[in-house]
């Protein structure tokens, strides 16, 4: 078996989302432990040993992100983004549905090593389900004395705040999830200043992911170097992959970092479904590049994905076979970033939209070939010169399908419909659908 | 004269107090308007305003930007349906179409009897794991097929209206989907 149960030993448990069972699984022992036995920067050396990048994307070493913490400026604040809308990544949502007082103790174990006094939660608005349950969790953990004024009779006292967003995929993006957070618009700032030394309510503030966090209890229990044993020398631990599409056995599933994605592929998602072939995969999510079969063998790790011109991002690993249309799933990233653009910087806010209308009208086979070019003059306007990387991003899977698959797309010109859905069509006469 | 009742404008006071800074309460205060109201009135969000210290317009600007607060009174259940990638390569498109027939309006309207106002979205909601999938009053539904779809309205449709959201509605809607091998 690929997979590796750390975060996600406990899935499963009858009764894990309260307290009781939780603490039976040795659940707040690593908070117990942090409190009693290890200072705040002990704890922040214990998780720059462990090596743990964070799982929000963009893979930044978590100590050394608490470790830029102006020096005696308080308070400071911690941010927990769950705001995960990533296309194809629902991990953060199975942490906080299967083990949501897993999430709170990392959270309080990172608010004592950074001394904060609040910790605020932020959780998409359509995790509403999950919201309610982080809230009577919160309570549990307050009535058990593990939220609140002098922890365990420690001097660190803490408080922790669950807020619901309202549907912005940008909240994800760290400066902006803090104008949300002031109530305003959620649009990102410019940086530097960094978060950490001007963030919410213009304090020293860190933002961490979801599954990062959910780390924490590992890492002060068993030790940063035992976590760092686990994985490869730079993607230390393990990850939760989202793995959908055309797959037999979609879900999440936790394996060592540098396992190879065919094994995740073959023994965890069982393969590509209807006996087909493998045409292409998303390794990181909707912002990310497009891999081939011929990447398979790759190991799940964040340099060796980047080197192959891809990432490992948010962890979202979305299959697709042989019958997909590159052209059309490029459509629906980009309607997805023209839909969630904030509007803040031109390039962004003007790009996505001629790329949503180009896109449409290549899908429907109605682009000529020289407008197929204007695509690429528009994305080249668009990567890297955009305010924030939701416009940068919004170039690079449309960017790296028509590359990998130049064909199809000069194929779709002028075609007058879709030639790959017109091909299924004849392969499978009778079946309307695509389902499983 | 208030159109927010007291028990919301308490919440709205509940909200602001627990932060630092009142303004960080908008958008709860906005939810906390929304499940009253079913959307945010011109009236209900000058009441907000009220209550954080804000002006109306400070509050109007904030939320237009978000995608789930409604500006217009709409169906007494709220459909929404994914057609970004993971759920499209499994179907989206099929649910769409049937949604679009079974409930006779277009993405984004609201069904002639007032039960339901159902819309697209190329928001992935996070269910791409059990796509095709769509939430209905905020609640995840997956795997879906047209029968299961039917299956969902039929007893969403038949639920008590003091009891839109409640727990025992989604209980028996996966008794009922079990019972039907679906
Ligand atoms: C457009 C955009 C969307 C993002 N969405 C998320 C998100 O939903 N969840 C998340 O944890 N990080 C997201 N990020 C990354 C955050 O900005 C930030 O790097 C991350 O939360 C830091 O946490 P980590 O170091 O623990 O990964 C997003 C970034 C961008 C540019
Ligand atoms: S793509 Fe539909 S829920 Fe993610």
């Amino acid at each position: 078996m690929a997979e590796y149960r750390l975060l996600t030993k406990d899935f499963g448990t009858d009764g894990l989302q309260t307290i009781d069972v939780y603490e039976r699984c040795g659940g707040y022992e690593g908070l117990r432990k942090a409190l009693r036995s290890l200072t705040p920067d002990e704890v922040v050396s214990e998780v720059k040993t462990s090596g743990v990048r964070g799982r929000g994307g963009a893979g930044f070493p978590t100590g050394m992100k608490w470790s830029f913490l102006p020096k005696d400026v308080h308070p400071r604040y911690l941010c927990v983004n769950a705001d995960e809308s990533e296309p194809g990544c629902f991990k953060d949502r199975a942490l906080i549905d299967e083990n949501p007082h897993q999430l709170i103790e990392g959270t309080l174990i990172a608010a004592y090593a950074i001394q904060a006094p609040i910790a605020f939660i932020y959780i998409r608005g359509e995790y509403h389900d999950q919201r309610l349950l982080l809230e009577r969790c919160v309570e549990e953990a307050r009535a058990a004395g593990y939220i609140g004024r002098g922890i365990l009779g420690s001097d660190f006292s803490c408080d922790v705040i669950v807020h619901g967003g309202a549907g912005a995929y940008i909240c994800g993006e760290e400066t902006a999830l803090i104008d949300s957070l002031e109530g305003l618009r959620g649009q990102p700032r410019l940086k530097p200043p960094f978060p950490a030394v001007k963030g919410l309510y213009g304090k020293p503030t860190v933002v961490n992911n979801v599954e990062t966090l959910s780390n924490l209890p590992h890492i002060v229990l068993r030790g940063g170097a035992w976590f760092a044993s686990v994985g490869t020398e730079k993607s230390t631990g393990t990850r939760l992959f989202c793995c959908s599409g055309h797959i037999n056995r979609p879900g999440t599933y936790e394996v060592a970092l540098g396992t190879p994605i065919r094994e995740l592929l073959e023994e965890e998602c069982r393969g590509v479904w209807k006996g087909r072939s493998l045409k292409a995969f998303q390794p990181g999510g909707g912002s990310m590049q497009v891999l081939l079969p011929e990447h398979l063998d790759l190991p799940l790790d964040m340099d060796v994905v980047a080197k192959a011109g891809s990432a490992l991002g948010a962890g979202a690993m979305v299959f697709m076979d042989e019958t997909t249309c590159m052209v059309d799933v490029s459509m629906r990233l980009v309607d997805f970033y023209q839909h969630e653009s904030c509007g803040k910087c031109a390039p962004c806010r003007e790009g996505t939209y001629f790329e949503a209308d180009l896109m449409h009208r290549l899908e429907r086979g109605e682009l000529t070939t020289a407008e197929l070019t204007t695509l690429s003059d528009i994305c080249d306007n668009m990567n890297g010169k955009c305010f924030c990387p939701l416009g940068d991003t919004a170039t690079w899977f449309v960017m790296s399908a028509y590359q990998a698959f130049h064909d199809e797309f000069e194929e779709h010109c002028g075609a007058g419909g879709c030639p790959v859905k017109r091909r299924n069509r004849e392969l499978v006469p009778a079946a309307g659908g695509d389902r499983g | 004269m208030n159109v927010l009742t007291p028990e919301t404008r308490a919440e709205i006071e509940r909200q602001r107090d627990r932060y630092p800074q009142a303004r960080s309460a908008v958008l709860p205060s906005l939810w906390a308007v929304q499940h009253q109201l079913g959307y945010l009135s011109p009236e209900g969000m000058a009441e907000v305003a009220e209550l954080l210290w804000l002006t109306p317009s400070e509050v109007e600007a904030v939320a237009s930007f978000y995608s789930m607060y409604f500006d217009r009174p709409g169906g007494r259940h709220h459909v929404l349906v994914c057609i970004n990638v993971s759920c499209a390569l499994r179907g989206a498109d099929e649910i769409v179409s049937h949604l679009e027939g079974r409930l006779g309006c277009p993405s984004g309207g609201t069904t002639a009897d007032g039960e339901f106002t159902w819309e697209q979205t190329v928001e992935c909601l996070g269910a791409c794991g059990g796509a095709p999938a769509m939430q209905v009053d905020h609640h995840f539904q997956e795997n879906l097929t047209p029968e299961r779809v039917d299956a969902i309205l039929d007893e969403v449709r038949a639920a008590p209206a003091s009891e839109p959201h409640g727990p025992s509605l989604w209980h028996r809607i996966a008794v009922r989907l079990r019972k039907a091998g679906r």
